[in-house]
């Protein structure tokens, strides 16, 4: 592609008048890009985010020995080494391979988690933006009370009662978690809710279910996926919390927070079998956060600063 | 020009490194004021805030500022450190600032910030200070001086918080005042108040104004010389009592653009801008 | 005219918008505890298949489990449940903990002190350094001291907390030796010391018993400095968010061209503007604390009521999970309630209107 193509792309990406509804939108999501990519921590959170995904698809691949069966005979509890990365633990599993294992229960809660709250938050949140007065209301009252709950404690008293495992964990953390979504939800939906788009579906005939879903749920979109990224780390962190507590994931399976859990026993001799994995969620965590950051800032510039 | 020359500007230039390249938002502007009026008027964006500003030393950190001559009483205010400069502001040259409301400080008490104006140039005890805050409060013609003083910002009108402004910059004293838009944003009942008293206190103290408008009427009745600006530059310079034989084409069509009793207006003119006056 | 000159009749408005912002605040305040007890309510009687089991185990004769039945009032509908559910947790009657055979709020009783004493010494921490931080960052934006205040805050907001608290306990405890072990005090104190209010510091402090104060401190210095972390985090990446946004505003130029020194500018004008929203982050991190401390204090064996919350799981408690959940999360839900009202009264521009 010569100098003068990419000029001329560039051009009509970045043109006041965009003829069609897709260069409109292309246009935007190139801007929206380039502000993304300037900023380096953003970059390095996207970066961490898809290695993490990498690593969770190709975990057979990578992990040089089984996650779940370990040489109890001759590699208990040893330090880092050439044939060990991350050292053993207790039962003679490598710690590296459970780590790269490890990352499919953490996508695993994460995904399962946003798609349960984020839609349960976009519906009471769009319902009672459009619908107002008393249905508004009611539901805004108890997403408010909902949000004023402390989420972890609550989120443990739920697993307590459903019986501790990774499905009820999730469940709780889901629970706990839609609140915020709702606000954001009806807070876009009043901002669209009187505008003349909205009137000229409304005159043609659209019913309001239609119309939700169709006209205002796509415009919460987008600052919804924002705010659901910048939690992705605080679902990680409860998550791998209840884990910790013996409540999220059960032993055997390689789930970082429950590997903290089971190393605390060793932890002053051998303090490599809980920091592995400690240092895994760290960086994920550390991830989601740089490009929940980043993503906040290129779509919405008015809070850059902050 | 009435008695020696208080502040001299020659080609002053600032300048906003921004992310596509330099934004000129003041590009040469010379004059000189004494005790005198000077209004400088133009559009918003031709450069006369940041003209204002520059010269009180509080262009934002990144801006850039040059010129050949900058002098205040024959100090060189470019050459002059931050601490000289800070001692000169509030002390010898003085700000009104355009909204009350945002400009005073909502969590301080009205007389708490003249307080804190004079306190920090003058040596003077707590009860010395709030007794020529009063006195201060008075001479702006607010009727209950010791109610107002005790006062959050909040708790008063626009014209009263503007006067609260004024005494605010005027209690240490200054020999210059830089005024911008000082009434825009109060009622018009209240503007002419304002001004009155504006008025009264510059003449009285013989200090000189740079009053700064986008209001060429306003600018032409209050002031004794008229600067007009055009995308940074001085594009006329003149008396206010000469105003109506202005010369350059936007004064002309500045002047166009107010309204008179009496004359059919339609359409209404538009205002002409040509990107040669501006080269 | 202006505001002033009219101010006849003013009194009697702001007293019925008083009585109006009262009246919402009561009901934003009755309608959350409800919720909170609803949803414990429902998490402790309706999730469980047989709560009786729940609270017996599944070896209880079948005699028992009839009376425990009915004790429990589960043979009535579920609305008058609920109903003696209320009443009794606003007597503070959470029922009986298994494991301890203690009333539940006794047990609660004993081990509040401790997780307030940890939090607050957390919170202390956390704005002490946290506000200075968060102005210099915001002071000296996009410098280096911004970038290493904007890297401590996104460290403190993905770390997991026990696992933070495992390493210092590995490197200050066991390799360092710089404090104590994980626990309260040191055994022999535990028995020769009689705590008056609960916090030990301030009780040995009081009673001039400073080689308990100095144990005490050995004790909590760690699990509060980690707490005070997290709160360091949050708080300093608000002040810097709040303090960049008035360091913006028209009053910090008028007060520029008063001739103020940048100090007195910027610790005088905008940070006592900032100050008002300050104090509703102070308290939110303050209750985020809190709830942090079911893992803290898990770590550090700290016999506070996240210990108890956590204990009481691992043994199928119900009553003593359920009691400790309400208590924190009331005073969870107060500190917010009050950190609301708390902003109205500080700030002098919602004082009129």
């Amino acid at each position: 592609m010569s100098a003068d193509t990419i000029e001329s792309r560039r051009a009509w990406l970045l043109s006041e008048r965009p003829a069609s509804r897709m260069q409109a939108r292309l246009g935007r999501a190139y801007v929206a890009w380039r502000r993304f990519s300037a900023n380096r921590l953003a970059f390095l959170g996207l970066l961490i985010i898809i290695s993490l995904l990498v690593i969770a698809a190709l975990a057979g691949v990578l992990a040089p020995y089984s996650p779940t069966f370990g040489d109890l005979k001759g590699s208990r509890l040893l330090a880092p080494c050439a044939e060990h990365w991350f050292g053993t633990d207790d039962l003679g599993r490598d710690i590296l391979s459970r780590i790269l294992y490890g990352s499919r229960w953490t996508l695993y809660v994460v995904i399962l988690v946003a798609v349960i709250a984020a839609p349960v938050g976009l519906l009471v949140g769009t319902v009672a933006g459009y619908a107002g007065g008393w249905i508004d209301a009611v539901l805004m009252r108890v997403t408010d009370i909902f949000l004023a709950f402390p989420k972890l404690i609550l989120a443990l008293a739920f697993v307590a009662a459903l019986g501790p495992g990774i499905e009820n964990a999730v469940l709780a953390i889901a629970i706990t978690s839609w609140p915020p979504y709702a606000r954001i939800a009806r807070a876009e939906t009043l901002t669209v809710r009187n505008s003349d788009y909205i009137k000229a579906v409304q005159l043609m005939g659209a019913s309001p279910f239609r119309i939700v879903l169709r006209h205002i749920m796509p415009l919460c979109i987008s600052s919804l996926i924002v705010r659901v990224t910048l939690d992705m780390a605080g679902i990680i962190l409860t998550a791998a919390g209840l884990g910790f507590l013996g409540l999220g994931a059960q032993p055997p399976l390689p789930e970082w927070g429950t590997m903290i859990a089971s190393g605390r026993r060793f932890v002053l001799d051998q303090w490599w079998v809980a920091g592995a994995p400690g240092f895994a969620i760290l960086i994920v965590s550390l991830g989601f956060n740089l490009l929940g950051d980043g993503l906040r800032d290129a779509l919405d510039p008015r809070s850059g600063d902050q | 020009m009435s008695g020696r020359t208080l502040l001299d500007v020659d080609d002053l230039r600032v300048t906003f490194p921004t992310r596509t390249g330099l934004i000129e938002a003041v590009r040469g502007v010379s004059f000189s004021l004494g005790r005198e009026r000077l209004g400088i008027v133009g559009e918003s964006g031709s450069g006369k805030s940041q003209t204002g500003r520059a010269i009180m030393g509080l262009t934002p950190p990144q801006a850039r500022i040059s010129a050949s001559k900058l002098a205040f009483d024959g100090v060189d205010l470019l050459a002059a450190s931050p601490r000289e400069r800070r001692a000169l502001r509030g002390k010898r040259i003085a700000m009104i600032l355009q909204d009350p409301k945002y400009s005073l400080d909502p969590v301080m008490s009205i007389g708490r910030q003249i307080v804190e104006t004079l306190r920090t140039h003058e040596k003077v005890g707590k009860a010395e200070a709030r007794d020529r805050a009063l006195a201060m409060l008075e001479a702006v013609q607010i009727r209950d001086p010791a109610r107002v003083f005790d006062l959050h910002p909040h708790e008063v009108s626009g014209g009263m918080g503007q006067r609260a402004m004024i005494a605010m910059m005027l209690i240490a004293g200054p020999e210059m005042m830089i005024a911008d838009e000082p009434t825009s944003a109060l009622d018009v009942t209240v503007q002419l108040d304002v001004l009155g008293i504006l008025d009264r206190l510059v003449s009285e103290r013989g200090m000189g104004l740079i009053f700064i408008s986008h209001d060429l009427r306003l600018v032409s009745s209050f002031c004794d010389r008229v600067i007009v600006m055009f995308a940074g530059k001085v594009v006329e310079q003149l008396k206010a009592s000469e105003l109506s034989q202005a010369q350059h084409p936007y004064t002309r069509g500045l002047l166009n653009c107010m309204p008179r009793i009496g004359f059919e207006r339609h359409p209404l003119p538009v205002l002409d801008r040509k990107a040669e006056w501006a080269a | 005219m202006s505001a002033v000159e009219n101010g006849a009749g003013r009194g009697s408005a702001r007293a019925a918008a008083f009585a109006s912002s009262l009246g919402r605040f009561l009901v934003i305040a009755i309608t959350t505890y409800l919720g909170l007890l609803a949803v414990t309510f429902f998490i402790g009687r309706v999730i469980p298949i047989d709560p009786v089991l729940a609270v017996l185990g599944d070896r209880a004769p079948a005699n028992v489990v009839e009376r425990t039945r009915r004790e429990m009032g589960l043979d009535l509908p579920l609305i008058q449940q609920f109903y003696i559910y209320v009443t009794s947790a606003l007597h503070g009657d959470f029922g009986t903990s298994v494991l301890t055979t203690n009333p539940v709020m006794t047990d609660i009783r004993r081990a509040l002190p401790a997780t307030t004493e940890l939090a607050t010494l957390g919170t202390l921490i956390g704005a002490l350094f946290g506000v200075p931080l968060g102005v210099l960052a915001a002071v000296k934006r996009g410098s280096v001291i911004d970038q290493i205040v904007r890297v401590i805050g996104l460290v403190g907001y993905s770390v997991p907390i026990f696992w933070l608290g495992l390493l210092a306990l590995v490197l200050f405890y066991a390799k360092l030796q710089w404090v104590a072990f994980p626990a309260r005090l040191d055994v022999v104190y535990e028995y020769t010391f009689t705590p008056i209010t609960g916090f030990y510091l301030l009780d040995s402090a009081m009673q001039g018993q400073w080689d308990v104060f100095h144990d005490a401190f050995r004790h909590i210095i760690l699990p509060a400095a980690l707490l005070g972390y997290f709160s360091l985090a949050y708080i300093s990446r608000m002040t810097r968010s709040f303090m960049l946004n008035e360091l913006t505003q028209e009053y910090i130029v008028a007060a520029r061209a008063k001739g103020l020194s940048e100090t007195r500018i910027i610790w005088g004008h905008a940070l006592r503007n900032a100050a008002v929203p300050m104090v509703t982050v102070i308290a939110l991190s303050y209750a985020g604390l809190l709830e942090g401390s079911v893992l803290t204090e898990t770590v550090f064996s700290w016999p506070g009521i996240g210990l108890y919350i956590t204990n009481s799981l691992q043994n199928a408690d119900m009553n003593a999970v359920l009691g400790g959940t309400i208590v924190i999360g009331s005073v969870f839900i107060g500190i917010n309630l009050l950190s609301d009202l708390l902003y109205r009264v500080l700030d002098p521009r919602t004082k009129v209107r």
